[in-house]
């Protein structure tokens, strides 16, 4: 049995003691001792000398720490709704079974627990499942079989099968980023040598928007944090990469950390920040240890670190920050909350972060692909990357195509491309609908495919999931209303409620039990999500519900039991306990005498 | 140099960095808030305030008021919408108004009277919160608790002494109390503290002297909280 006092002040002393490393000292204690139990977290709060009521605020926030006493193996199945199309929820079932729980409880030897997580960003190469925070790829019947063997003989997850943890690029479409040779450092000379100013107006000719989804002109931020009163201002990488069926970030840190490392440095130069700081989502830190080479070599290669390419005043540095689990904190003030080792709540804007950012400096947040894009901005100019993309929405994009189609993976195109297009080129047949941007993106129907990829027509931060006519649009929007559930952050009374009624009656209709009032319910609790909430979290997250209502309205109303009234009060289900005590499956032991269909 | 936007069709004064609730209530024009305290910054999250400005959804206590803004707040759209929030409140906690020790001073209630509510229209979620009764001055009644952060507030920021704190996230955001034991009587909290004396509601409630005031003759029970505010900021 570890010792607690020691764990922690070992984690402390690594962190120099800062209490705005709260987030990461708590995933080291946990790394250390399994779970943060009430000791721990006294522990913690005592030798950082902050309030524990705050330690406990900042455990409970995140999914992936955990306040419970939990298994020696962790295993959470990926749950988006392309890992279900896989089989997910099948292999998730079989898997409990052959180690004997229950989904959601650990076992009571205390060595395993089986559950469910947020997208994993390996929908290309799913279903996909985390153990111990690590991932899993490609997981089958056989997998399955595997994995109960080496749970159940306690082999280490470090010593379990290589293949398990494979991760593809599956790069099929190469265009100006991932198509073009790029030597570190080339562009970083070629912005030095344009001055800070005349780089900055590069980046203006160019119009380079974020790709992180809002769409936002990056030299317009750039230019305020520059402006900005205040000396040390930061860089903020946003690697959260949470919206599901997203994971191109996650391509370009395998691949292209170069790139990214080197818009940061980009923006450091054009803004003066000295800082950068990189926030990874817990699911991708298996890439930290490659990502850290890669920023040693940029250092002993004098790309970063004091006087840049021997510069004097030029000093920029990079520090990693891991997440725990909680999409929200990809929307950039709760990122910075969380890095400064808070809840992730998001703030109120204004002030926005290129004013008052981390710690309340002047703080750039972009996204990965953003800023490797950069990388491409430096060595052509802004005009000839201006030059391609549409009019508003300039450069390449890169896609995450997953679910129905022959070659899932990463396919990167001018902005401007249609649906049609990239369907044709990953293989997709019979396509029912395509949800661009993820969860909070739009559904697109057959009728709409003509219409293109770009800021002025279908906005996306890079999803692009894929359905045929065999998927039913009202699970899929379900799956995302669970999604949104679970991730809203809680803060504010429209989402917190708006999401929770709304998982009720998408789960009542999928029960059976619908009626048309739901669907006006529906509509006024989705009016209030939309204009109501506090961040993009809450106002996006009726979307699919939206969507697949205008679009796909039959496959809601084919559920419905009766169209006009159905009371909420639900008969047969409360007899459940019943049958449950009496350990009755019996049709006699129901109602309407059919057991049939019930959940 | 004083400046104006348009509230509801009539002009606002407001001096620079006045946020569009404040310009309001200091004009002597009343917009529904529950989480914003005149004497903290704002918090933006209950969203009662929640006024159309310029066509868009915007919360009230949290925006700076700016010259020309044509801000709407008591219209049939906007106060349907707040209605709806009151709603979500209502069936989010367990709220037995009648045998609640704060009926009557409760601004919950208030605004619900103000707003018209007239049923709970959503299914109550009935939440289990059980109430901590440790401490020998307070108690603590989670039930109702709309997750304003004014006790989390005036304790860390006034107080001093991070009493309370909201852990896990979503609909199972719940408070705490700064004792591993989770019990207020571990903790070094007072009745004299501000945030025993700030919840909006009756979560935070002190022992002895409860009903001393019988229902009937508390503040909203005789005026509407539209107009106690009022009188409260003159
Ligand atoms: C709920 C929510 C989640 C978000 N998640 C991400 C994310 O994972 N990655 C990202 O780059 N931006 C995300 N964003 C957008 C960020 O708030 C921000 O706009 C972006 O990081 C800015 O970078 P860009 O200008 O380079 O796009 C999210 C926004 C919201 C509202
Ligand atoms: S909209 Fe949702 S995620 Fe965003 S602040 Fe409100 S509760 Fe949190
Ligand atoms: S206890 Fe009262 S003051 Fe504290 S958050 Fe809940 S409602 Fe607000
Ligand atoms: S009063 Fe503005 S959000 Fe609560």
């Amino acid at each position: 049995m570890p010792d607690i006092e020691r764990v922690v002040h070992a984690a402390a002393a690594r962190y120099e003691h800062d209490a705005t490393q709260l987030l990461q000292i708590l995933i080291a204690v946990q790394d250390e001792l399994g779970y943060l139990s009430p000791p721990a977290l006294t522990a913690i709060a005592t030798t950082l000398n902050i309030p524990r009521s705050r330690v406990q605020g900042v455990a409970g926030f995140y999914s992936f720490l955990y306040t419970e006493p939990v298994g020696r193996y962790r295993i959470l199945f990926a749950d988006n709704i392309t890992d279900r199309m896989l089989g997910a929820p099948l292999l998730l079932d079989e898997l409990c079974r052959k180690l004997w729980l229950e989904r959601g409880k650990l076992s009571e030897d205390g060595l395993v627990s089986i559950d469910t997580t947020s997208c994993t960003g390996l929908c290309d190469q799913g279903p996909a499942l985390l153990v111990n925070g690590r991932v899993v790829t490609r997981v089958d019947h056989r997998r399955i079989n595997r994995i109960a063997e080496l749970v159940r003989r306690q082999v280490p997850v470090e010593d379990w099968p290589a293949e398990f943890f494979h991760i593809d690029d599956n790069i099929c479409r190469r265009d100006a980023l991932l198509g073009t040779p790029f030597k570190p450092g080339s562009a970083l000379i070629a912005a030095m040598r344009l001055g800070r100013n005349d780089w900055l107006q590069e980046m203006h000719k160019s119009k380079l928007r974020g790709r992180g989804g809002a769409g936002f002109t990056t030299a317009v931020k750039w230019t305020g944090c520059r402006d900005a009163p205040g000396q040390q201002k930061v860089i903020v990488c946003n690697a959260y990469e949470g919206e599901p069926g997203t994971f191109k970030d996650r391509v370009l840190l395998n691949s292209f950390a170069d790139h990214v490392f080197e818009g940061m440095t980009l923006a450091s130069w054009a803004t003066g920040a000295q800082l950068g700081l990189v926030y990874l989502r817990g699911e991708y830190r298996y890439l930290w240890p490659a990502l850290h080479e890669v920023l040693e070599r940029r250092r002993a290669a004098g790309l970063l670190g004091k006087a840049i390419l021997g510069t004097p005043g030029f000093d920029f540095d990079i520090q990693f920050h891991l997440g725990a689990g909680s999409y929200v904190c990809g929307e950039e003030t709760a990122l910075l909350e969380s890095l400064e080792g808070k809840r992730g709540t998001p703030r109120i804007r204004p002030p926005f972060p290129v004013v008052r950012g981390y710690l309340g400096r002047p703080t750039v947040v972009n996204n990965v692909e953003t800023l490797a894009k950069t990388c491409l901005i430096a060595l052509q100019g802004g005009s000839a990357f201006a030059a391609t993309g549409t009019r508003q929405s300039t450069g390449t994009k890169l896609l995450s195509v997953s679910g129905d189609c022959a070659a899932p993976g990463i396919y990167e195109y001018p902005f401007g491309v249609s649906i049609a297009k990239v369907l044709d080129d990953c293989g997709a047949s019979d396509t029912q609908a395509v949800q661009v941007g993820g969860a909070s993106g739009m559904m697109m129907a057959t009728y709409e495919f003509h219409r293109s990829i770009a800021c002025e027509d279908v906005p996306s931060a890079g999803a692009f999931m894929v359905f045929d006519s065999s998927r039913d649009p009202f699970e899929i929007a379900h799956n995302f209303v669970d999604f949104f559930v679970h991730e809203s952050c809680g803060f504010c009374t429209p989402c917190r409620l708006g999401t929770t009624l709304l998982k009720g009656y998408m789960d009542k209709i999928a029960r059976g039990y619908g009626a048309k009032v739901d669907l006006a319910d529906i509509d006024w609790v989705n009016r209030l999500l939309k204009n109501a909430s506090h961040c993009g979290l809450g106002t996006t997250a009726p979307n699919p519900v939206v969507d697949t209502l205008v679009k796909f309205r039959p496959a809601y109303e084919r559920r419905m039991q009766s169209l006009d009234f159905e009371p909420a009060f639900d008969l047969d289900a409360e007899l459940e306990t019943a049958r449950r005590l009496t350990g009755r499956a019996d049709p006699a032991a129901y109602l309407n005498g059919n057991n049939e269909a019930r959940p | 140099m004083n400046r104006e936007f348009m509230l509801d069709g009539l002009p606002v004064a407001f001096t620079e960095g006045q946020t569009i609730l404040q310009a309001a209530r200091a004009a002597g024009r009343y917009i529904p808030s529950l989480c914003w305290h005149p004497d903290f910054p704002p918090h933006g999250s209950c969203k009662l305030c929640i006024v159309k400005a310029n066509g868009r959804h915007v919360s009230a206590c949290a925006l700076p008021a700016r010259e020309g803004m044509e801000v709407e707040s008591d219209t049939p759209e906007i106060n349907g919408e707040r209605r709806a929030l009151l709603q979500m409140l209502f069936v989010e906690g367990n709220h037995f108004c009648p045998s609640c020790e704060k009926s009557g001073n409760c601004q919950l209630q208030a605004q619900a009277y103000e707003l018209e509510m007239t049923s709970a229209r959503f299914d109550y979620l009935f939440p289990v919160r059980p109430v901590d009764a440790s401490h020998p001055d307070i108690l603590l009644d989670f039930n109702r608790c709309i997750f304003c952060e004014l006790c989390v507030r005036a304790s860390r920021d006034v107080d001093g002494k991070h009493i309370f704190a909201l852990t896990e996230r979503g609909i199972h955001k719940h408070l705490v109390v700064n004792a591993e034991s989770g019990r207020l009587s571990d903790t070094d909290f007072a009745a004299d503290d501000l945030a025993a004396h700030i919840c909006p509601v009756g979560v935070i409630l002190h022992k002895r002297v409860g009903f001393q005031r019988p229902i009937g003759q508390r503040d909203y029970d005789h005026e509407p909280i539209s107009q106690v505010a009022m009188e409260e900021s003159s």
